[in-house]
C-alpha cells in the first residue's frame, strides 16, 4: 500500500492531516434576503399542498373550492335573470363566508409552524444565515398571502360575473375595492392571530382546535354581549360589542373605513369613535401578535 | 376499560398544562352567565341564546372535538400508539376506554359548566339548567364518539369534525332545514326540551327521531373505530 506523501514526510510518532479532497462551496452565495424569500415562496405553496402529497392538497383545495362555489352561483343566478345588481355586497359576502376562512386558517397555521417545532428543524433554519425576525417575518407573510387568495378569489369572481353582466362599471369597481381591501384586513389579522396560538402548540391537533377555538368562541362572546347590550334595533352602543372578536372587528372596521350601510348586528360601525377604536384594536392586535411570535422563536 | 390505558389517555389530554387550557371557555361561559344575571336579571331569551348558543352550540362541540380525537389521533400522529396496540388487550377494550376517558372529559368541562352557567342564569325555573345539562351530556357523548371515531380514520379529524360542526350544523342547517334533522346539536336540543317544562326550549327534531339517532351513532361510532383500530396501518406525516 503506497503511503500518502505527508504521511511520508512526517516525523514519526506525530499525527497528520490528510489531504483527501473535499472542497467547500465555492458558488454563489444569495444571502438572507434571498433565503427569506424562498422560505416564503416555500410557505406559500405549503399551505395550499402544492409541492406535497396528494392527500395534503386535498383539504386546502376542497376549502377554496367552498369558498369560491357560492361566488360562482351568485354570479350564475344575476346572470341568468338579467338583474342589475349583484344580490351581495363583496364585503358582505366576505363576513357571510368567514367561518371558511377562519377554517382554512385553523387547519393550516399549525401546518406552517408545528411541523417546524415538533421535528426540530427551526433550529437548522436558525443556523443558517436566516435571522429570527426574517423566519417569522416570512411565516406571517405567506400565512398572510395565502389567506389574501383565499379571500380575494371570490371577490374577483364576483367582479368579473358582475361585468360580463353588464352591470355598472364605476359602482362595482368601487365595491371590488372595498372588498379587495376587506380581505387583506381579515388576512392580515386572521393570520397573526392564527399564528400565534400556533406556535404555542407542536402538536397538530390541539392547535387546530385551540386556532378555531379562538375564532367561534370570541364570536359568540361577541354575539351574546351585543344582544346583551341593548339587543336589536337599539341605539349603537352595542356596536363595541363588535372589537371582541377577530371576524367581527374585522366587519367593524372595513364597514367604518369603506362608509358601508349600517347593518344590524354584531360587527356593526354606528359611529366614528367605535370605527376608530377598531382600527386602533386592529393595529394593537397585528403588532402584539407580531412581537409575540418574535419572542417565542427568541429562545431557539 | 383498563385503568392504566384510561391513565395515560387522561394524561394525554390533560396533562402539561392543557387541562387549564380546557377551563378557558367554561370560565368565560361562567363569567358571561354572572354578568348577565347581574345586568339584566332573570331574562329567558337571554338565558336561551347563551346556553343554547355559547355553551350547547360552541362548547360541547368543541370539547368533543378536542376530547374525542385528542384520546387517539394524537398518539396515532407520534406513532405511540404502536405501543399501546402490542400490548395483549383486546383493541375494542381501549376503544372503549379511550370513549370513556373522552366523555367524561366533554362531562365535567362541558355538561357541568352548563349545569352551573344554568343555575346562575336560570336558577332551577323551567328545569331550565338542568335541562341544557343533559342535552350537553348526551350530545357531548354522540359526538366524543364520532370524532374518536374520526380521528382513527383520518389524520386531518381535526378539520373534518369542525367541517362538520361549522359547515354542515351551522352554515348548511341555517339555510335547509332538513340539514338539523342530522345534527347531534338539534338532537341534545330535543333532548333537553323534553327535560325542560314545555315551551321553555324549542328544537326542531322530534324526540322520537333524537333518541334512536343519539343511541345508534354512538354505538355505531364506538363499533366502527374498535374495527378500525383492529386494522389500523400507521402511515407517516407527510
Amino acid at each position: 500500500m503506497p503511503v500518502p506523501p505527508e504521511a511520508a514526510t512526517a516525523p514519526p510518532g506525530t499525527g497528520v492531516i490528510h489531504d483527501i479532497g473535499y472542497r467547500p462551496y465555492t458558488g454563489p452565495r444569495l444571502g438572507r434576503a434571498h433565503a427569506a424569500r424562498a422560505l416564503f415562496v416555500q410557505s406559500l405553496r405549503a399551505s395550499y399542498g402544492l409541492g406535497r402529497s396528494a392527500r395534503s392538497k386535498v383539504l386546502p383545495m376542497l376549502l377554496l373550492g367552498a369558498m369560491c362555489a357560492p361566488a360562482l352561483i351568485v354570479v350564475a343566478l344575476a346572470v341568468m335573470t338579467r338583474q342589475d345588481e349583484l344580490p351581495v355586497d363583496y364585503p358582505g359576502y366576505l363576513a357571510n363566508t368567514s367561518i371558511l376562512t377562519g377554517i382554512f386558517l385553523a387547519a393550516q397555521a399549525p401546518v406552517m409552524l408545528s411541523r417546524d417545532l415538533r421535528f426540530m428543524t427551526v433550529p437548522l433554519y436558525f443556523s443558517r444565515p436566516l435571522t429570527r425576525t426574517d423566519y417569522v417575518r416570512a411565516k406571517t407573510a405567506a400565512m398572510t398571502a395565502a389567506l389574501l387568495v383565499l379571500t380575494a378569489l371570490p371577490v374577483v369572481i364576483l367582479y368579473a360575473g358582475a361585468l360580463l353582466a353588464g352591470m355598472p362599471v364605476g359602482h362595482n369597481t368601487a365595491h371590488a375595492l372595498y372588498g379587495l381591501g376587506t380581505a387583506l384586513l381579515y388576512s392580515v389579522l386572521y393570520a397573526s392571530v392564527g399564528l400565534v396560538v400556533a406556535a404555542a402548540t407542536p402538536r397538530r391537533g390541539f392547535g387546530v382546535a385551540a386556532v378555531i377555538g379562538v375564532l367561534i368562541v370570541s364570536t359568540t362572546v361577541a354575539g351574546i354581549t351585543w344582544a346583551l347590550l341593548d339587543g336589536p334595533g337599539g341605539s349603537g352602543g352595542a356596536d363595541w360589542a363588535s372589537l371582541l372578536s377577530p371576524s367581527t372587528l374585522v366587519d367593524a372596521l372595513s364597514g367604518w373605513v369603506f362608509r358601508l350601510p349600517h347593518q344590524d348586528g354584531p360587527g356593526s360601525v354606528s359611529s366614528g369613535a367605535v370605527g376608530a377604536a377598531a382600527l386602533l384594536e386592529f393595529a394593537a392586535v397585528a403588532a402584539a401578535c407580531h412581537l409575540l411570535l418574535l419572542r417565542r422563536y427568541r429562545k431557539f | 376499560m383498563n385503568p392504566t390505558v384510561a391513565r395515560l389517555t387522561v394524561h394525554g389530554l390533560l396533562g402539561r398544562r392543557r387541562g387549564l387550557l380546557l377551563l378557558v371557555v367554561p370560565a368565560l361561559l361562567l363569567l358571561l352567565a354572572v354578568l348577565v344575571r347581574a345586568t339584566k336579571g332573570q331574562d329567558h331569551d337571554i338565558a336561551v341564546q347563551l346556553l343554547g348558543g355559547l355553551a350547547l352550540g360552541t362548547l360541547v362541540p368543541l370539547l368533543g372535538l378536542i376530547s374525542g380525537t385528542g384520546a387517539i389521533s394524537s398518539e396515532i400522529d407520534d406513532g405511540s400508539i404502536v405501543y399501546l396496540l402490542a400490548k395483549p388487550e383486546p383493541r375494542w377494550r381501549i376503544t372503549v376506554t379511550k370513549l370513556a376517558v373522552a366523555v367524561g372529559c366533554t362531562a365535567v368541562f362541558a355538561a357541568l359548566p352548563t349545569l352551573l352557567a344554568g343555575l346562575v342564569l336560570y336558577g332551577t325555573a323551567d328545569g331550565l339548567a338542568v335541562a341544557y345539562a343533559l342535552g350537553a351530556l348526551a350530545a357531548g357523548t354522540a359526538y366524543s364518539a364520532l370524532f374518536l371515531l374520526l380521528g382513527t380514520l383520518t389524520r386531518h379529524a381535526v378539520v373534518a369534525g369542525l367541517m362538520y360542526c361549522l359547515v354542515w350544523e351551522s352554515l348548511v342547517g341555517n339555510f335547509v332545514h332538513g340539514a338539523r334533522t342530522l345534527s347531534v346539536q338539534q338532537w341534545g336540543l330535543a333532548l333537553a326540551r323534553a327535560a325542560a317544562d314545555p315551551g321553555a326550549v324549542t328544537a326542531d327534531v322530534p324526540l322520537s327521531a333524537a333518541v334512536p339517532l343519539l343511541v345508534l351513532v354512538t354505538l355505531a361510532a364506538t363499533a366502527a373505530a374498535a374495527v378500525r383500530l383492529a386494522g389500523l396501518t400507521l402511515a407517516g406525516e407527510e
